[in-house]
């Protein structure tokens, strides 16, 4: 589905992605750790074409994307969700869920019709917005959202866009218990014709949803595998909790 | 469903009443109550409401402020003068001309501006209106320098004469119901919705798909060629046209138009063509120093309703609701 081939890169003389080669199998949840400063946003820029690699190849579908603008990896197949806010803060949950949908399923240049009449786009809104159980604020402005309710949004516009890629940056970062909760459940009820390829922190989260790890460490891979396998990794551990005494 | 029921649920239909029944008067009060000098100002502010509409469609809506939309409007009017002068036509050909003209205009430069966002954007687009301004005041042989070129004659529409002065208001309030219809059709369309999006976030519109610099350029292109329009009505209007078309003068003076009536919304910039040129016609009578009102009243918008004239009024009615 997804493959990076020794992607890296560096700005200046700090390293941030060192030669990292992945491989997203269809239907896995891939999920990527590592402490901070790790460049795990960084490669998920790369992916999703807002940074382009020094030097290595990305594959979407077995195509070479690596110089596609961001859009043109949006159109194959690949979307994402960003950690900081970029929504469109002054429009509802509704509009900013339907552009998602527009985007993959709309025509962006009819200036003719209403956006009333578009019913397929419409309804795959509204479907995404379902997944997420996001209908008792989907009136409401983005701006004024709290911020657990701005994660989910994040996910129903990326899901609004049929992907057959999904990539999560820090899906539930900031979320109280309950919110957290919920968003395993969502993530869990997602169709495996979805690859998820997702940065996460919450430990709990990593185990309850991935089944396949990678570990970052100053931009490097230094584990990946079955989250058992990567769990007992003696080099994982070190970092993770400091080399044994 | 009674009839109050009906329009408290659809407030679309009420103001769509509201214009059915108020237009016939608003537009045709103006000819039963005035005549000469009124007729001319209101057509003058027509006139420069459409080009105010095609700034507020980048403006308010695409988030793209254009210090330099005069380009489009004094090429529309260059453009339609000279063709119907220097070759001959009829003024008509020439004002398709002007527009065609504008619309390649902004095509060329908004490839430029496009790219840009924010400062860069208002930059470039003030080069290049200040570009075509030394052009015209230079360019002697074709533009007529400094002086400027005239002898259009208004043609004839439908054996009506538009050099009788009924007729060429009502011909502009034609122009300017065209241009509020469509920009009201193309805010309601995909296209308006992406146009929103690509000023709310344009690193979020790329990232679900959407190419943000050829939205961008179309809006462009769009603006630019109403504001050619208007440009072309504008010659009809004067039979002359001056560098000071094109000038940053006249860029600043539809950029305030804007602001103050109120971006982002249909009506605001006829609201603030209005504004601007009545306070223009009445101060200008007294005093030469008319632009420190029109100064003093543009600080006194921006502290009390930045969202201008027509947001202020819609804020008030809104809390007024809620009491």
């Amino acid at each position: 589905m997804l493959r990076l081939e020794n992607v890296s890169k560096a700005f200046g003389s700090l390293v941030v992605s060192n030669a990292v080669t992945l491989d997203v199998t269809p239907g896995q949840r891939h999920t990527i750790i590592g402490p901070n400063g790790a460049g795990k946003t960084t490669l998920i820029n790369q992916i999703g074409g807002q940074l382009s690699p020094d030097r290595g190849k990305i594959f979407l579908h077995g195509r070479e994307i690596t110089r596609l603008s961001a859009p043109l990896r949006a159109q194959a197949g690949l979307a994402r969700t960003f950690q900081k806010n970029t929504l469109f803060q002054a429009l509802s949950v509704f509009e900013n869920v339907r552009l998602g949908a527009q985007a993959a399923h709309g025509r962006t240049y009819d200036m003719f019709r209403s956006w009333r009449n578009d019913t397929r786009v419409l309804g795959l809104a509204e479907q995404a917005i379902e997944q997420m159980n996001l209908g008792r604020i989907a009136a409401q402005p983005v701006g004024k959202l709290s911020y657990g309710d701005l994660r989910q949004v994040e996910v129903a516009v990326a899901l609004a866009t049929s992907p057959t890629v999904l990539l999560l940056d820090e899906p539930t970062s900031g979320l109280s218990p309950s919110e957290t909760a919920r968003m395993i459940d969502v993530l869990h009820a997602l169709p495996r014709e979805i690859s998820i390829l997702m940065i996460e922190h919450d430990m709990e989260v990593v185990f309850s949803i991935a089944d396949h790890i990678t570990v970052l460490y100053y931009g490097e891979v230094i584990a990946s595998g079955a989250p058992r396998a990567v769990a007992d990794d003696p080099r994982v551990q070190e970092v993770y909790l400091g080399a044994p005494q | 469903m009674t009839t109050a029921t009906f329009f408290t649920k659809w407030p679309a239909a009420r103001g769509f009443a509201f214009v059915a029944v108020l237009l016939p008067f608003v537009v045709l009060s103006p000819l039963a109550l005035l005549s000469g000098y009124g007729l001319d100002v209101i057509t003058e502010i027509m006139i420069f409401a459409i080009v105010a509409v095609s700034l507020n469609l980048i403006l308010g809506y695409g988030g793209m402020v254009s210090f330099g939309h005069a380009a489009f409007f004094g090429l529309g009017a260059y453009a339609t003068v000279l063709i119907s002068t220097r070759y001959d036509v009829s003024p008509w050909l020439g004002l398709a001309g002007g527009v065609a003209t504008a619309t390649v205009a902004a095509v060329v430069i908004g490839a430029f501006c496009v790219r840009l966002g924010g400062v860069g954007f208002f930059m470039m687009s003030l080069a290049f209106a200040q570009l075509l301004n030394s052009g015209a005041i230079k360019w002697r042989p074709l533009t007529g320098g400094s002086d400027g070129v005239g002898g259009l004659l208004r043609p004839d529409l439908f054996g009506f004469d538009l050099a009788d002065a009924d007729v060429m208001y009502l011909f502009t309030a034609a122009c300017l119901a065209g241009a509020l219809l469509f920009m009201r059709m193309v805010i309601a369309s995909p296209f308006g919705h992406v146009l929103v999006g690509t000023r709310e976030s344009s690193l979020r519109m790329q990232a679900i798909g959407y190419q943000t610099r050829h939205i961008r350029l179309a809006a462009f292109a769009l603006s630019g060629a109403i504001a050619g329009l208007s440009g072309g009505v504008y010659a009809f209007y004067n039979g002359f046209v001056s560098p000071d078309a094109l000038s940053f003068g006249t860029s600043g003076m539809i950029l305030l138009m804007v602001i103050l009536g109120g971006k982002g919304s249909l009506l605001g910039p006829v609201l603030g063509a209005g504004l601007f040129l009545s306070v223009k016609n009445v101060v200008s009578t007294h005093t030469s120093h008319w632009l420190l009102i029109v100064g003093c009243i543009f600080v006194a918008c921006v502290m009390v309703c930045p969202e201008g004239i027509l947001g202020f009024a819609k804020k008030l009615s809104r809390s007024g609701e809620r009491r």
